[in-house]
């Protein structure tokens, strides 16, 4: 369980995230959604130790972030943004090991082998492992960071803004592996989404910021409605069910 | 392999004739020049090439920048201030007073460097050694300033250009101050290509991103003031030997250290005998032949990198010149 209270952030003069409190349960899929500049993303690296906080409290397991050891806490939450340096020659395999590291530094033992062995099946990239990332088309790379987290074996899992320059057929395949990673593994996973309609196909809860502010929290029907999105994004929109899914048309 | 058959043959080059024969049959004068002249040469040409390659590697892992190297990451010119410090205020100092001079000054020159670039973002990778070769040339600046008006030319001009002549029996600290510090480099490697990925995500695996790279910067540093303060300037070994290494076994530092030191010691260790055959007796600065060789070495990189076949194309891009490898292998994908 992760609890937010009052979590406020800000750049110089600006306040970017202000007097945010929700909650995050466990074993469910969280998205950030809202317009750009709403502090979706600030948010995330708070709640991901990147970002230092100006003010308020972040409980994880009954216990404020800043009071967690670096390295206990990489055993319980990881973190995928997109700034990883993707410019160095390492193997897949090579990166996946590098999920072990919380555990036992730079000398893997078999066990963790084994970890990473499966991790690499899991995201079927058996025949990729020895290549470089570098030589990877945009998907698979991806796929070679997921397999790093699942080797990292964290209850949680947070991505930012994991579809971001993938085409519609690899961005939809992530975010049915984000299914997975919660539905089979069973793991907490929160990101930051720019696409509502995938916010509203593959969440659980969805959070939708807007200047700063929490607009609305709850569950995928809660959240997205005509109301609430037209209010947030400021344009019109229109909702649709499909699969028993919302879907959100907008123009 | 190829090390240790050069290795020997370093031994038996050089003005007086020395032979195996000669050194089993107990021949007193050529056991001296053994033990006073080729001995010490061959073991501090050994830790320049391991130390200075170790450097250029871990510079280029922290930094994210296969252009970085201690002599366009502005170390090597801070050292030689330092050693001129040295000079100025403590006169009658010890190899071991200039040594920690050296120290201060490399750490100190490299930190701001690193500093200077991490604050302002570059995006073009080129731009990062560009500042460095002109934060370098201010420092050198500074140095030649001080140098002229304390007439202190003379006694600098050792430094600025490296050689091994001078180094003979008795003169073994370089061996003392570079291998401590490349076992420290090895004992850390893993956590150089963590911080080598980026900030989160050194953060995301419980890695202390800072003070790892200011460990790292510190080592590589004073490794390379070490080479500096006993054979001076020695520029190129640290910017080619990592590249064509990572060339062919990529970037993995847990593997490529021990293959980057090796390769530079050999490459150093030819250099060497080349600059000691090519005009016999006499013998050309190690400095002189080590910037021709490095040169021809990375010409004929950047003309495999253009010419080679197409399979090959896109590894040897990636660990050459960095910048342009992730765009042309992502495309060659896209065409796939």
């Amino acid at each position: 369980m992760m609890h937010i209270k009052n979590l406020t952030k800000r750049y110089e003069q600006k306040t970017v995230v202000d007097d945010v409190s929700f909650q995050i349960p466990k074993g469910k899929v969280i998205s950030l959604i809202g317009p750009n500049g709403a502090g979706k993303s600030t948010v995330m690296g708070m709640i991901s130790r990147l970002v230092a906080r100006d003010e308020g409290l972040i409980e994880f397991e009954g216990k404020d972030l800043k009071h967690w050891k670096s390295r206990e806490l990489a055993k319980r939450l990881a973190i995928l943004t997109q700034s990883s340096n993707i410019q160095m020659k390492l193997t897949v395999r090579e990166l996946v090991c590098f999920g072990r590291f919380p555990y036992s530094g730079n000398n893997l033992n078999e066990e963790d082998y084994k970890i990473v062995d499966k991790a690499i099946s899991y995201m079927e990239l058996e025949e990729f492992q020895d290549r470089f990332i570098d030589e990877l088309s945009g998907g698979q790379r991806q796929r070679a960071y997921i397999a790093m987290v699942i080797a990292q074996d964290t209850e949680y899992v947070l991505l930012d803004e994991p579809t971001n320059n993938l085409d519609i057929y690899h961005a939809t395949n992530m975010m049915k592996m984000v299914r997975r990673l919660c539905d089979e593994l069973g793991k907490t996973v929160i990101l930051v989404l720019h696409e509502i309609n995938y916010a509203a196909f593959y969440s659980d809860y969805i959070c939708a910021f807007k200047n700063g502010k929490v607009a609305k929290f709850g569950t995928v029907d809660e959240v997205i409605t005509k109301e609430n999105l037209s209010e947030i994004y400021g344009v019109d929109f229109e909702i649709q069910t499909v699969e028993g899914r919302p879907l959100c048309l907008y123009y | 392999m190829a090390l240790l058959v050069a290795s020997i043959a370093s031994l038996f080059v050089g003005v007086l004739d020395v032979n195996l024969a000669g050194l089993l049959s107990g021949d007193f004068q050529q056991l001296e020049i053994f033990v006073i002249s080729r001995l010490p040469r061959l073991l501090a040409i050994l830790c320049t090439g391991v130390g200075m390659s170790v450097a250029g590697l871990i510079m280029q892992q922290l930094c994210r920048n296969k252009f970085v190297s201690p002599s366009t990451g502005a170390t090597i010119s801070s050292a030689q201030l330092g050693i001129l410090l040295a000079l100025l205020f403590w006169p009658t100092s010890s190899l071991w007073g200039r040594a920690l001079f050296a120290f201060a000054t490399a750490i100190l020159g490299t930190w701001i460097f690193v500093y200077f670039i991490q604050r302002i973002q570059f995006k073009d990778v080129v731009m990062v050694p560009l500042v460095g070769i002109m934060f370098g040339n201010i420092i050198g600046g500074i140095t030649s300033y001080l140098a002229f008006k304390y007439e202190m030319n003379q006694a600098l001009s050792t430094w600025l250009v490296g050689h091994f002549s001078m180094v003979i029996k008795g003169r073994y600290e370089l061996v003392y101050l570079v291998v401590p510090l490349v076992i420290l480099a090895f004992i850390f490697a893993g956590y150089f290509n963590i911080v080598g990925m980026g900030q989160d995500f050194s953060r995301n695996l419980g890695v202390n991103y800072n003070l790892v790279l200011f460990l790292g910067l510190s080592i590589a540093a004073m490794i390379t003031a070490s080479v500096v303060v006993i054979v001076g300037s020695i520029s190129y070994i640290g910017l080619i030997v990592p590249n064509v290494v990572a060339m062919f076994k990529g970037d993995n530092i847990k593997g490529t250290l021990v293959d980057t030191a090796l390769f530079g010691a050999l490459f150093v260790l030819v250099c060497d005998i080349i600059s000691r055959m090519v005009i016999a007796p006499y013998e050309l600065p190690i400095e002189l032949v080590v910037g021709i060789v490095g040169s021809i070495i990375f010409v004929g990189m950047l003309f495999r990198r253009l010419n080679g076949p197409r399979s090959k194309r896109a590894r040897l891009s990636a660990g050459g010149t960095g910048c342009s490898a992730s765009a042309d292998s992502a495309l060659k994908e896209e065409a796939v």
